[in-house]
């Protein structure tokens, strides 16, 4: 590929999604784009690279920040993030909105849906001690047909066989021949929408919790600090940012701070965390 | 040094999950039948089995059945691994008192999943 169409795909993606792109990357970007160019009846990428440099064909635009994201995922992924929601957030919460009896929660860039599900079914597990509240899983990506797959709730045998106990495929899924479906009461719970981080998203609305997994990772540091922001924007006074293992605030944005021994696990800079961390003390995860 | 039970009548997969399972620091002993690795058990109980179902002179699920009665029986973690895929074989392995399950083929980081799962990793 010569350089300058390499950075005209760099330019474009950092500015369609953030994903920074160095040009050790170049053989994604070449495996990535070619179905892209084929599809659109071009032979190569320089084609695509002059559509896209013109910046008038929406469509395909839209179809080359789709096939450059990365949307590796997994149920219960990391496992610890999930038993700290159910050990430390939700109780917390719980207590926070005892009179609203509402808990908001946001999977800030779901990919096909593992996250949202898998905390719609651990809802489901903990059972009668949330009866009487209204449960609002809100889970959002950049990429429509990753969306369709997570609506849809089908996954394969590879998908489902990691980090998904056993149990829980026994319990809220289907099956369909090697195919598994999710079962239309965890999917109810889940309310899918495109939403790409980069953009307003102030109009969203106010979450208690939001699960910002393995996305920052592809972003430079400004737009990580653009984008923490304007999730503490969207975020209650009291509530939690989880991010994935290999993401910090640190140095990035003043917005949060880590709940002392609890990796990944943010509250606003000016939360409550004495308390917290008291409430805290015995739990070892 | 924990102890997996490695059950196949396959030797090929005796073999790699063998391999898998020293990786992830256990020792491992193998049986070819239930049968065998039932008396394998009554020797000594293993810390977890991973769990073919169709063997020759005893199948993996008569074999769990048997162990889950014997005393110490319900110590081991066991977590099929078979080709068996069908959703009542699964609760089918449930019931008679399996821990996880595994639907082939697998892989180190499938089994490593379990295993931590189980809570034996
Ligand atoms: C690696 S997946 C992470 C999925 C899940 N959160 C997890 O941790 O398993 C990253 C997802 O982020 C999405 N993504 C990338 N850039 C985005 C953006 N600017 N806005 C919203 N989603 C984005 C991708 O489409 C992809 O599905």
């Amino acid at each position: 590929m010569r350089d300058a169409d390499f950075e005209i795909f760099r330019d474009y993606m950092k500015k369609s999604s953030g994903l920074v792109l160095t040009p050790d990357k170049v053989y994604l970007l070449e495996s990535r784009l070619l179905p892209v160019a084929k599809e659109n009846g071009f032979s190569d990428l320089a084609d695509l690279a002059v559509i896209i440099k013109q910046g008038t064909d929406a469509k395909i635009m839209k179809q080359v920040t789709e096939a450059m994201a990365t949307h590796e995922s997994s149920f219960m992924r990391d496992g610890k993030p999930y038993e700290r929601f159910e050990k430390i957030i939700l109780p917390q919460i719980m207590e926070n909105n005892a009179a609203s009896k509402k808990i908001r929660i946001w999977s800030a860039a779901c990919s096909s849906g593992q996250e949202p599900y898998s905390l719609a079914m651990l809802m489901k597990e903990i059972g009668a001690k949330l009866d009487g509240w209204r449960i609002d899983i809100f889970a959002t990506d950049i990429s429509d047909h990753i969306l369709d797959k997570a609506r849809d709730g089908t996954f394969t045998q590879f998908e489902i066989q990691r980090g998904l106990p056993i149990q829980y495929l026994v319990k809220y899924f289907e099956q369909n021949g090697e195919q598994w479906r999710i079962k239309q009461d965890v999917k109810s719970m889940v309310r899918f929408q495109n939403l790409n981080l980069l953009s307003n998203i102030a109009h969203i609305g106010e979450f208690d919790v939001v699960f910002l997994r393995n996305v920052l990772i592809y972003f430079d540091v400004p737009t990580k600090a653009e984008v923490l922001q304007k999730v503490r924007d969207v975020t209650d006074d009291k509530g939690f940012l989880v991010l994935g293992g290999a993401e910090t605030v640190m140095g990035i944005s003043e917005k949060w701070k880590l709940l002392k021994g609890h990796n990944g696990l943010y509250l606003p800079a000016d939360g409550n965390f004495e308390a917290l961390e008291q409430k805290c003390a015995g739990i070892s995860i | 040094m924990k102890t997996c039970l490695v059950v196949d009548d396959s030797r090929v997969v005796r073999r790699v999950a063998r391999q898998i399972v020293e990786d992830l620091g256990f020792e491992c002993i193998e049986a070819e039948d239930g049968k065998q690795a039932l008396e394998q058990c009554l020797i000594k109980m293993p810390d977890c089995v991973l769990l073919d179902w169709n063997m020759p002179v005893m199948t993996g699920i008569e074999y769990l059945r048997e162990l889950r009665k014997v005393e110490g029986g319900n110590s081991p973690m066991v977590v099929f691994c078979t080709t068996e895929n069908d959703m009542s074989k699964i609760m089918e392995a449930l019931a008679a008192g399996a821990n996880e399950y595994i639907m082939k083929p697998f892989d180190s980081d499938i089994i490593r999943s379990k295993f931590e799962q189980v809570g034996v990793l």
